[in-house]
C-alpha cells in the first residue's frame, strides 16, 4: 500500500458536528451560555430569527460575543443573511474579523455563491492580517436550484459541511412538510452523495417540536442511516437525544476498535490486505470504523 | 459593642439585646443547655369548654401581655390570613413589644409592617421574606430578627431559648376539644409538622379554624391535650389558592436542567444510589427537575430507596407510588397531590419539626439522609452558603432546613447557577452565612462542579471522568470574567438588624442594616 493510500482517512475537515445549535443573535443570555450544553457546534443566527429592525444590533452583539466569550472546544459559526440581501456585506464585514470557525450561507444556489463569499472572506482576512482559509463556509440548501447544483457547491473552497433547510425547500418545491420527512428523501440523498464525494459533512434539517424527544430520536436515527453526519437543532434540550442517536452500540464499538487496530498494524507492518474475524476489510470500512469510534469517544 | 470571631471568621457581638451570644465553633458542638424547657401545666375539668368565637377572647385567655411571645406555623404559606389577623387584634388591644415566632414570614404578611414601625412587634424569630424582610434590612424594626433553620427553631422552642406565651395554630379542621388535622376541608395544607413543637411547648395553645368538626376529629395531627382554646372563626383563616399549588413548575430553563442532571450524576458517582437510598430535595424548579431525573434513573435501574423526605411534592409522591421509596416523611406538603397522598396513603407519614431536624433530640431524620439537593443566593470559595441575603445586602429569604439537611445528609449538594442575570453566585466571601462550608460536599453550576476537598466523597468524585470538575476558585473567576470584574460589596451601616443562628443555637453570622 502506498503512502498516499495509507492517508485515505484524512478528510478535509474531521470535526464532529452531530449537533449544530441555533442561537438567536439578539439574545445575550442565551449566547453567553450557549457553549455549556455540549453541542458540537453553535450557530449564532443573524438571519431568520432576527427581525429587520434588530439586524444591526444582533450583528454587533454576535461580533462582540465572538470576541469576548470563551467557547472552549465548541465550534462557533454564524448564519449570516443571504447574498442578495442588503445585510450580507455588513454581516461579513463585521463578523469575519471576529474570527468565527465558520459562516453559514443560507439560500446557497450555486458554486458562484461560494466563490463570491470565499473572495469576500479572503479579502477581509488579508485586510485584518488573519490566516487565510481558516474560516469555513457551510452552505444551506433551501431551494430546488440549490439542490440541482449541490454537486458543484460541495466542491467549493472552504466548504466543510452542507446543511438542508427543510422548511424553505418544501415550500420551494411545492411539497408538504410531513413529520417523517418523506418529501425530503431524494433531496437528502442527493446532498449526502455530493458531500460524501467531496469528503465533507451533510447536516440534516431541524426538528421543530422541542417537546417530542422520541420523535426527534427516531428522525435522527433515520437521518444517520441515510448518511447525515449531523443535525441542526433549535433547543439545548435536543442535544442529548441527538447524541444518543449518534451513539454507537457496544458491539459496533468493539468491532470498530478491532478494525482500526488491524488497520494500524497493517500500516506498521507494510501489509496490504487486512482481515478482521476472517473478513476482508477495505478502506471505506476503516473510515466508518473511525467515525464510530469518534462518536463513541465524544460521549 | 464587644465582638468575638467565630470559626467561620465572622465577628459576633458578645451580647445583643441583653442576650449573651455563643460564637459558632463548628458543627456537632453543644448542647448548651442540659434540660428541656417545661411549659405551664394547664387543667381543663370535666364539663369545661375550649371554644371561643373571637381571636380577642383567645388572646385574653392566653394572658398575653406587653413583651409577650406568640407563634405561628407557615403551612398556609402565602395563603395565610391568621398571622395578620392576630397582629391586628393585638394592636387593637393596645399591646406592644411583642415577639413574633412564626416558622416563616411570607409576602402576604406585609400588613404587619406598621406594627414593626410602631414598636408593637419588636423582635421576630424566623426566616423572613418579602416586604417584612426588606423593612428589617432597612432598620424599620426596633429589635432583632433571629433567623433559624427549621431544626434550629424546633430546638429553640424545646430548650427554652424561645418561650412561647401563645401558639396560634391555623387549623384546616379541628374538633371542639382541639384535635387538629391538616388534610381535610377547603384549607387543607397537608402536614402540620412545623406546629408540633409550638403545640408541645407553648404555655397556651390556640387552634383557629373555620371547619369545626364533631369530636373526635380523625386523623389527629395535633392532639387535644396540648390545645387550650379553639377559636371557631367566621372570617376565613386562609386563601386556599395560596396554601398549596395545584402543580409546582419544573424548570424548562436549559441551564437549570443541566444543573439538575449533573446533581443526579453526582449522586450516582457517590455510590450512595443503591437499594435503601434516602433523599430530600426542595420544591424549586431545578430540584424538581433533579427529582424527576432521579425517578427515571431509579426506575431504569430498579433501585428501591428507603425514604424520601420533604417538602413533599408530586414528584416525590410519584416515586413513592412507583415503589421507588418505601415511605415519605413529610414535614410540609407543597402541592395538592402531596396533600391527597398524606390523606390516603399510609406510607406517607407526617412528622414534626423536631423529628425532622432538631439536632438536640435522641435522633432526628436528617441524620439518616443520604443526599440532599439545596440552593442558595451565594456560595463562597470556602463553600459557605448564603440563603438569606441578596447581593445588595438586603434580607430576602429564610433558610428552611438548609443547615439541618446539609449537616445531616451524607452528601450535601448545592445546585446554583453561576450567574443570576449579571449577579455572580460563586464569590470570594458570602454576604452572610446560613450554612457553613464544612457541611457542603459539592457545588453544581452550569459551568462546572466544585468539590469540597474536605468531603468524604472527594476522591471518588474527583476520579469520575464524566463530571466537569473545576476548582471553586476557577468557577469564581469564570463568573467574574463573564460580568467584567468583582462586584461591589453592599453598603451597610454599623447597626445589626439580624442574627443567623446555627441549628445548635450558636451565632453563625450577623446582618447589618443596609444604607438606603
Amino acid at each position: 500500500m502506498s503512502k498516499q493510500k495509507n492517508d485515505i482517512t484524512k478528510k478535509k475537515d474531521e470535526r464532529l458536528r452531530r449537533t449544530r445549535l441555533y442561537i438567536p443573535g439578539n439574545n445575550p443570555a442565551m449566547m453567553q451560555n450557549a457553549m455549556i450544553y455540549g453541542a458540537d457546534s453553535l450557530i449564532f443566527d443573524l438571519e431568520d430569527s432576527i427581525a429587520i429592525n434588530e439586524k444591526d444590533a444582533a450583528r454587533f452583539l454576535v461580533r462582540n460575543a465572538l470576541q469576548t466569550l470563551d467557547f472552549g472546544e465548541v465550534e462557533v459559526t454564524v448564519r449570516i443573511n443571504p447574498i442578495e440581501t442588503k445585510y450580507f456585506s455588513k454581516d461579513i464585514a463585521e463578523i469575519i474579523p471576529a474570527k468565527p470557525d465558520g459562516i453559514l450561507l443560507p439560500k446557497t444556489e450555486s458554486l458562484d455563491d461560494i466563490l463570491l463569499v470565499d473572495k469576500e472572506i479572503t479579502r477581509i482576512e488579508k485586510e485584518h492580517k488573519l490566516k487565510v482559509g481558516k474560516i469555513r463556509i457551510m452552505p444551506i440548501i433551501e431551494s430546488a436550484i440549490g439542490v440541482l447544483n449541490v454537486e458543484e457547491i460541495a466542491t467549493g473552497p472552504r466548504v466543510a459541511a452542507i446543511g438542508l433547510g427543510g422548511e424553505d425547500l418544501t415550500a420551494d418545491i411545492g411539497a408538504v412538510r410531513t413529520r417523517n420527512g418523506k418529501e425530503l428523501e431524494y433531496i437528502s440523498s442527493r446532498i449526502i452523495l455530493a458531500c460524501a464525494a467531496n469528503k465533507i459533512q451533510a447536516i440534516d434539517t431541524v426538528f421543530a417540536d422541542i417537546n417530542d424527544l422520541e420523535g426527534l430520536y427516531n428522525v435522527t436515527v433515520e437521518a444517520i442511516e441515510m448518511g447525515f453526519q449531523g443535525k441542526s437543532i433549535i433547543h439545548p434540550s435536543q442535544i442529548e437525544t441527538v447524541h444518543k442517536a449518534f451513539m454507537p452500540s457496544k458491539e459496533e464499538i468493539t468491532k470498530a476498535e478491532k478494525i482500526v487496530k488491524a488497520y494500524k498494524e497493517s500500516i506498521k507492518k507494510g501489509r496490504g490486505a487486512i482481515t478482521v474475524d476472517g473478513k476482508m476489510i477495505d478502506v471505506p470500512v476503516v473510515i466508518r470504523a473511525e467515525q464510530i469510534l469518534k462518536r463513541a469517544k465524544a460521549e | 459593642m464587644k465582638f468575638k470571631t467565630n470559626s467561620v471568621n465572622r465577628k459576633i457581638p458578645t451580647e445583643i439585646f441583653a442576650k449573651e451570644l455563643i460564637p459558632f465553633s463548628g458543627k456537632g458542638k453543644g448542647p448548651y443547655k442540659s434540660r428541656k424547657y417545661a411549659p405551664k401545666i394547664r387543667k381543663l375539668s370535666p364539663g369545661g369548654t375550649k371554644i371561643v368565637k373571637t381571636l380577642q377572647e383567645a388572646i385574653k385567655k392566653g394572658e398575653l401581655t406587653d413583651g409577650g411571645t406568640i407563634s405561628f406555623h407557615h403551612h398556609f404559606r402565602n395563603g395565610d390570613y391568621l398571622l395578620n389577623m392576630v397582629c391586628h387584634e393585638i394592636a387593637n388591644m393596645g399591646l406592644k413589644d411583642i415577639r413574633l415566632v412564626p416558622s416563616s414570614i411570607q409576602g402576604i404578611h406585609k400588613e404587619i409592617l406598621p406594627y414593626l414601625e410602631k414598636g408593637i412587634i419588636t423582635h421576630i424569630h424566623c426566616g423572613t421574606s418579602g416586604t417584612i424582610a426588606d423593612a428589617i434590612s432597612r432598620g424599620k424594626m426596633e429589635g432583632l430578627l433571629t433567623i433559624r433553620s427549621h431544626g434550629g427553631r424546633a430546638r429553640s422552642i424545646e430548650n427554652g431559648d424561645v418561650e412561647i406565651d401563645i401558639a396560634f395554630i391555623a387549623a384546616p379542621t379541628s374538633d371542639g376539644y382541639g384535635n387538629i388535622n391538616g388534610v381535610h376541608g377547603p384549607y387543607a395544607c397537608g402536614s402540620l409538622g412545623y406546629a408540633f413543637p409550638d403545640a408541645q411547648f407553648a404555655n397556651h395553645v390556640v387552634a383557629v379554624t373555620n371547619v369545626l368538626v364533631p369530636y373526635p376529629n380523625n386523623p389527629i395531627s395535633i392532639s387535644q391535650e396540648y390545645v387550650d382554646t379553639v377559636v371557631d372563626l367566621k372570617k376565613p383563616i386562609g386563601d386556599p389558592k395560596g396554601i398549596v399549588s395545584t402543580t409546582l413548575r419544573v424548570t424548562r430553563d436549559p441551564k437549570g436542567l443541566k444543573i439538575a442532571k449533573d446533581c443526579i450524576e453526582i449522586i450516582k458517582a457517590s455510590g450512595l444510589l443503591k437499594d435503601g437510598f434516602s433523599y430530600q430535595s426542595g420544591a424549586g424548579g431545578t430540584t424538581l427537575a433533579a427529582t424527576n431525573y432521579l425517578r427515571d434513573y431509579m426506575n431504569a435501574k430498579g433501585i428501591k430507596g428507603s425514604f424520601g423526605m420533604g417538602g413533599a411534592t408530586e414528584a416525590l409522591v410519584k416515586m413513592l407510588e412507583e415503589g421507588l421509596f418505601k415511605t415519605i416523611l413529610d414535614v410540609q406538603s407543597f402541592d395538592t397531590y402531596a396533600v391527597n397522598s398524606l390523606l390516603n396513603n399510609p406510607k406517607h407519614i407526617e412528622i414534626g419539626a423536631s423529628q425532622y431536624a432538631n439536632p438536640f433530640t435522641s435522633g432526628c431524620a436528617v441524620n439518616l439522609l443520604d443526599t440532599i439537593i439545596l440552593g442558595g443566593t451565594e456560595v463562597d470559595v470556602n463553600f459557605n452558603v448564603n440563603t438569606s441575603t441578596e447581593s445588595d445586602g438586603r434580607i430576602a429569604w429564610g433558610m428552611g432546613g438548609h443547615q439541618d439537611t446539609a449537616e445531616g445528609a451524607k452528601l450535601a449538594i448545592i445546585a446554583v447557577p453561576l450567574l443570576r442575570g449579571r449577579i455572580p453566585i460563586v464569590v470570594d466571601d458570602v454576604i452572610s452565612i446560613n450554612t457553613p462550608g464544612e457541611n457542603i460536599d459539592v457545588v453544581v453550576t452550569e459551568r462546572g462542579i466544585a468539590l469540597n476537598p474536605e468531603s468524604q466523597f472527594y476522591d471518588d468524585l474527583k476520579r469520575n471522568k464524566y463530571l466537569d470538575i473545576k476548582d471553586i476558585e476557577e468557577l469564581k473567576k469564570i463568573s467574574e470574567k463573564l460580568i467584567g470584574g468583582k462586584p461591589k460589596k453592599p453598603e451597610i451601616t454599623d447597626r445589626i438588624v439580624a442574627m443567623i443562628e446555627y441549628r445548635d443555637g450558636s451565632a453563625l453570622d450577623v446582618i447589618y442594616q443596609v444604607k438606603d
